[in-house]
C-alpha cells in the first residue's frame, strides 16, 4: 500500500501555545481518511499547514515519498492537493466553467479560450456526477449541486490528494448519498482523501482509516473496524460521556403557551395547527425544504403569512413585528449563526446584551445603565459556560463554533424567553459543546419555558424532546409522542410523498 | 513605544500635535492666537456636520445630501428672516424662526431620506446622491443663484461670536456622544451598522433606527447651516458647496469605518481638527486652490494608509 501522504512529527505554535504536538499519521493512496477532533484539537491548524497557508514549527510532510513544504496554496494546488471548505468558496455570481478555471484560464495570445473551457468543464462535471450546461450561474444551485462543483474545481487541478471538510453540513439526505457514491469512485481511481466531520455516522460509513486527534495530538488512530462512534467520542473528549443527552428533571405543564392554528402562506407551509405547552420541549423534524425553517420564520414575524393565528399566553401576535414579538418573549436562534445569530465583529459583550438592552434602558431617552449591562453580561456567561479564556470586549468572530453558539443562546436567554425556538442549534459545533447547549435547552423547559427545536438530527430530537412534529412539503405530516419515538416512523413521515417529489425533481441529474 | 502610538485611538490628534508643530516654522502666523482662533471657528460648523454623518456611517449608511440641506436651509431661512423683503423681516421672532425653519428643513429632508432608503430598500448612496442634485439645484433655482443679504443682528451672532458657536458645536458633538455610548438607539446603531439581520432577529427596528440616524444627521446639517449663515452674514445656495469629501473625510480619518459598526465622536472630532489643521496651513503658505487640493490629497491618503497599517497590526494581535 503506497503512502500518498504523510505527516511525520507536526508541530505548531501560536503566541506560545501550543496548537499541534508531534503530529503524525500517514494517509494511503485510495484510501480515506476520517479526521475527527473537538474544535480546537488542531484539525484546521493541521489543513492549514497542508494546504501551505501556515508553516510547521517542526516535523515534516511527504507527498508520494517526496518532501512536501508548501509555500502558498498556490503551491500545495500545484502539488496536487485539493481543499473542499465547509463554507463553499464558489463565486454565486460567475457560471459553474468561470468558477472551475478562475485561477487558470486556458489562454491563446493573452485571450481566454472559451470553447476548452466550455468542453472541459462538461468532462469535469460528468466526473463529479452532474449533468448540467458550464454556463449555468452557480446561484441557481442547490447547496448540493454546488459541493459537487466544488469537487469538479478540485478535480480540474487533477489532485492526488483530497481534502473535505464538513462537505455535507448543508446537504439533504439525498444529496449526501449522491456525494458519497461520487467519492467512492474517486477512491476507486487512486485518490486519496481526508474526511473532516463531526457528524461520526458518516465518518464510520465512509472512511477506510481514522484519527482522531485531541489538544493537538492523535489520540487514536486506525482501521475503521477498530472504531465505534462511542469510542470515538470519548477519544475526542478523553472521558466517557455515558449519555449523550442529559436529563430534564420536569414534564410539560397543562397550559399552552404558544397556540398556532391554520398558518397557511402559498408554496410554503399550509395550514399548520399545533400547540406548544409550558417546559415542553417540541421538535420539528423534516427534510431541508419540508417548511420547518419557513415555519419558523413565520412564527417569528420575518416571513409573511397569509391565513392562520398565533397566540402567544392567549394574546394573537400575528400582526406584530419581530420587534414586538421579542419584547413579549419570544427568541429564535437561526440556522445560521453568523449572518442572522450575531454581529461578528462586535464584542462578546455587545451581543450578548442585544436583545435584551431595551429591558436596561430607562426613561423616554432610553438611558442605559452600563454597570447594569455589565452585570448581567458577567451573569450570562457563566450560566452558558463560554470559555473563560475569551475577554468581554473581544469581537465574537475570535471564538470557536461551539462557543459562538454559546453567545446567541445568552442573548436570548438573558431576555429570559417565553418560547424560544431554535433552528438547527447544535449545526458545526463539537459534542462538548452539543451538551452543553442541551443542557441549557433543558434548564430552560425546567424553568416554563416552551421549547421548538428543529434539527435534521433526528436522534438529537428523539433525546431532547416530549413530542416530535415531522413536517413534509409545509404540512405536519404526523406527531409522534416520546413514548413512541420511532427513528424509522419519524424518516417515513418526513419522506412521506415528499419522497417521490423529491426524486422525480432530483432524479435524472447524474444517476 | 511606537507600536502603542499606532494603537492607540488618540492617534489622529497625535498626527495633528506633530503637523502642527512641524508646520509652525514654516507657515508665518499658524501658531498665532489669531490664527488659532480661525481655526477653531472654522472646525465648528464642520464638526456638527460631521457629528451626524458619524451617526449615518456607524449603521453602514452614509449621507452625501448634508451639503444641500445646508445650502437649502441657509437661503429658505435667509429668504424669510431678512431685512430687505423676508415674511418675517424686523420681527421680534425672526432670529428664532430662521433658526427653526433651518433645522426643520434639515430635518424634513433627513425623513425623506431615510424613508425612501428604508422604504424601498434603495441604497443611501443613490438616495443621498439624487437627493443632494435636486436640493442644491432647488436652492439654486429659489434663489435664482443670489446671495441674501441683511439678516438680523441677532440670527448672526450664533455664527459669528467663536464662543456661541463653539458652545452649540460642542452641545451638539456631546449630546451626539452620549447618545451613542450611553442610550439604546447608539446600541441599535451599531448594531444595525454591524449586522441589520442579527438586528432585526435580536427585535432591534432596524427601519426605525436608521430614518432616525438620517433624520439626525439632517437636523446637524440644518444646526451648520445656522452657523455657517451667520458666520459668513448671508444666505446663499452655495455656502458649503465643494465641502462634501472634507466632511465625509474627517469622518473617516478619524477612524468611523465606511461598512459600518465602527466609529466614536472622539475619532470625529479628531479628524475634523485634522483636516482643519491641514486646511488652515495650507492657506497660510498662500498655496493656489489647486496646490492645496493635491497637498490636501496627498495627506488624507497618508492618514488613510496610517489607519489601515493600524487595523492590520491589531487584527494580527486580536
Amino acid at each position: 500500500m503506497n503512502t500518498a501522504l504523510n505527516f511525520s512529527g507536526i508541530s505548531k505554535s501560536f503566541f506560545g501555545v501550543k496548537v499541534l504536538k508531534g503530529v503524525s499519521f500517514a494517509v494511503p493512496t485510495g484510501r480515506t481518511v476520517g479526521l475527527v477532533g473537538e474544535n480546537g484539537a488542531g484539525k484546521s491548524t493541521l489543513m492549514n499547514i497542508l494546504g501551505g497557508n501556515l508553516q510547521p514549527d517542526a516535523g515534516c510532510l511527504s507527498l508520494n515519498g517526496r518532501p512536501y513544504a508548501p509555500r502558498s496554496p498556490h503551491e500545495a494546488a500545484a502539488a496536487g492537493i485539493a481543499f473542499i471548505h465547509q463554507e463553499l468558496n464558489l463565486f454565486t455570481n460567475l457560471s459553474i466553467a468561470e468558477n472551475l478555471f478562475l485561477t487558470s484560464f486556458p489562454t491563446r495570445a493573452g485571450l481566454i479560450q472559451n470553447g476548452s473551457i466550455r468542453s472541459r468543464t462538461v468532462e469535469l462535471l460528468k466526473e463529479a456526477g452532474l449533468d448540467l450546461d458550464p454556463d449555468t450561474l452557480v446561484e441557481r444551485l442547490s447547496a448540493g449541486e454546488r459541493q459537487l462543483v466544488e469537487i469538479a474545481k478540485a478535480l480540474s487541478i487533477e489532485p492526488r490528494v483530497i481534502i473535505l471538510d464538513e462537505p455535507t453540513t448543508s446537504l439533504t439526505a439525498r444529496e449526501t448519498e449522491h456525494l458519497f457514491a461520487l467519492l467512492g469512485r474517486l477512491r476507486e481511481r487512486g485518490i486519496a482523501m481526508i474526511y473532516i466531520s463531526h457528524a461520526l455516522n458518516d465518518v464510520l460509513r465512509l472512511c477506510d482509516d481514522i484519527v482522531v486527534l485531541r489538544d493537538g495530538e492523535v489520540v487514536g488512530s486506525g482501521a475503521r473496524a477498530e472504531f465505534t462512534a462511542d469510542r470515538i467520542i470519548s477519544l475526542m473528549v478523553g472521558r466517557e460521556i455515558s449519555q449523550l443527552f442529559p436529563k430534564r428533571e420536569t414534564k410539560p405543564r397543562e397550559q399552552e403557551i404558544l397556540q398556532v392554528a391554520g398558518v397557511s402562506q402559498p408554496g410554503i407551509v399550509k395550514d399548520v395547527t399545533f400547540a406548544l405547552r409550558r417546559g415542553e420541549v417540541l421538535g420539528i423534524s423534516g427534510l431541508m425544504g419540508s417548511g420547518r425553517t419557513e415555519l419558523a420564520r413565520i412564527l417569528f414575524g420575518l416571513d409573511p403569512m397569509m391565513r392562520g393565528t398565533i397566540r402567544l399566553e392567549g394574546e394573537s401576535i400575528e400582526t406584530q413585528p419581530p420587534m414586538q414579538r421579542v419584547t413579549r418573549g419570544l427568541a429564535f436562534l437561526t440556522e445560521s449563526r453568523r449572518d442572522e445569530g450575531l454581529c461578528m465583529e462586535a464584542s462578546i459583550a455587545d451581543n450578548l446584551s442585544l436583545a435584551s438592552a431595551p429591558r436596561q434602558a430607562r426613561g423616554l431617552l432610553g438611558w442605559l445603565d452600563g454597570s447594569a449591562i455589565a452585570k448581567a453580561v458577567a451573569h450570562i456567561r457563566e450560566a452558558v459556560t463560554l470559555t473563560a479564556s475569551a475577554r468581554s470586549e473581544q469581537p465574537v468572530k475570535s471564538l470557536s463554533g461551539g462557543n459562538q453558539q454559546k453567545v446567541v443562546l445568552g442573548k436570548w436567554l438573558l431576555n429570559e424567553p417565553k418560547v424560544f425556538i431554535l433552528d438547527e442549534p447544535t449545526r458545526g459545533i463539537d459534542v462538548g459543546a452539543k451538551f452543553e447547549v442541551y443542557t441549557l435547552i433543558n434548564q430552560l423547559a425546567e424553568r416554563g419555558a416552551g421549547v421548538l427545536i428543529i434539527s435534521s438530527e433526528i436522534e438529537e430530537l428523539i433525546g431532547l424532546c416530549d413530542r416530535i412534529l415531522v413536517m413534509s412539503r409545509g404540512e405536519v405530516r404526523d406527531e409522534v409522542r416520546c413514548e413512541a419515538f420511532d427513528r424509522e416512523r419519524i424518516l417515513k413521515a418526513a419522506l412521506h410523498d415528499g419522497y417521490s417529489h423529491f426524486t422525480a425533481e432530483k432524479g435524472g441529474r447524474g444517476e | 513605544m511606537l507600536k502603542r502610538l499606532l494603537q492607540s485611538e488618540y492617534l489622529i490628534l497625535a498626527l495633528c500635535v506633530v503637523y502642527f508643530a512641524s508646520m509652525a516654522p514654516f507657515a508665518e502666523g499658524f501658531a498665532s492666537g489669531e490664527n488659532l482662533g480661525n481655526i477653531l471657528s472654522a472646525m465648528l460648523p464642520l464638526l456638527v456636520v460631521a457629528t451626524g454623518q458619524t451617526l449615518v456611517l456607524i449603521t453602514a449608511g452614509i449621507d452625501l445630501s448634508v451639503t444641500s440641506v445646508i445650502a437649502l436651509a441657509s437661503v429658505t431661512g435667509a429668504m424669510v428672516i431678512n431685512g430687505d423683503n423676508g415674511a418675517l423681516a424686523g420681527s421680534g421672532f425672526a432670529t428664532p424662526a430662521g433658526i427653526f425653519i433651518m433645522l426643520a428643513i434639515g430635518g424634513a429632508i433627513g425623513l425623506l431620506n431615510g424613508i425612501i432608503i428604508t422604504g424601498f430598500r434603495m441604497p443611501p448612496f443613490i438616495v443621498t446622491l439624487t437627493g443632494m442634485m435636486f436640493f442644491s439645484g432647488f436652492a439654486i433655482w429659489l434663489t435664482k443663484s443670489k446671495s441674501i443679504y441683511n439678516l438680523p443682528p441677532s440670527f448672526l451672532a450664533l455664527g459669528k461670536h467663536t464662543w456661541l458657536a463653539g458652545a452649540t458645536a460642542l452641545l451638539v458633538a456631546v449630546t451626539g456622544h452620549l447618545l451613542l455610548t450611553r442610550t439604546l438607539l447608539g446600541r441599535w446603531l451599531y448594531a444595525v451598522g454591524h449586522n441589520p439581520k442579527t438586528a432585526l432577529i435580536s427585535g432591534v427596528p432596524v427601519n426605525r433606527v436608521l430614518i432616525l440616524s438620517y433624520v439626525a444627521c439632517g437636523l446637524c446639517a440644518g444646526v451648520a447651516a445656522v452657523l455657517i449663515t451667520g458666520r459668513l452674514e448671508t444666505g446663499s445656495p452655495v455656502h458649503w458647496r465643494s465641502s462634501l469629501l472634507d466632511i465625509i473625510g474627517a469622518t473617516v480619518i478619524g477612524g468611523t469605518s465606511l461598512h459600518g459598526g465602527r466609529g466614536k465622536l472622539l475619532w470625529t472630532v479628531f479628524g475634523v481638527l485634522f483636516l482643519t489643521l491641514i486646511d488652515n496651513s495650507l492657506n497660510l503658505l498662500s498655496l493656489s486652490h489647486f496646490s492645496t487640493m493635491m497637498v490636501k490629497g496627498g495627506v488624507i491618503l497618508a492618514a488613510a494608509l496610517l489607519d489601515s497599517a493600524r487595523r492590520r497590526l491589531m487584527g494580527g494581535v486580536g
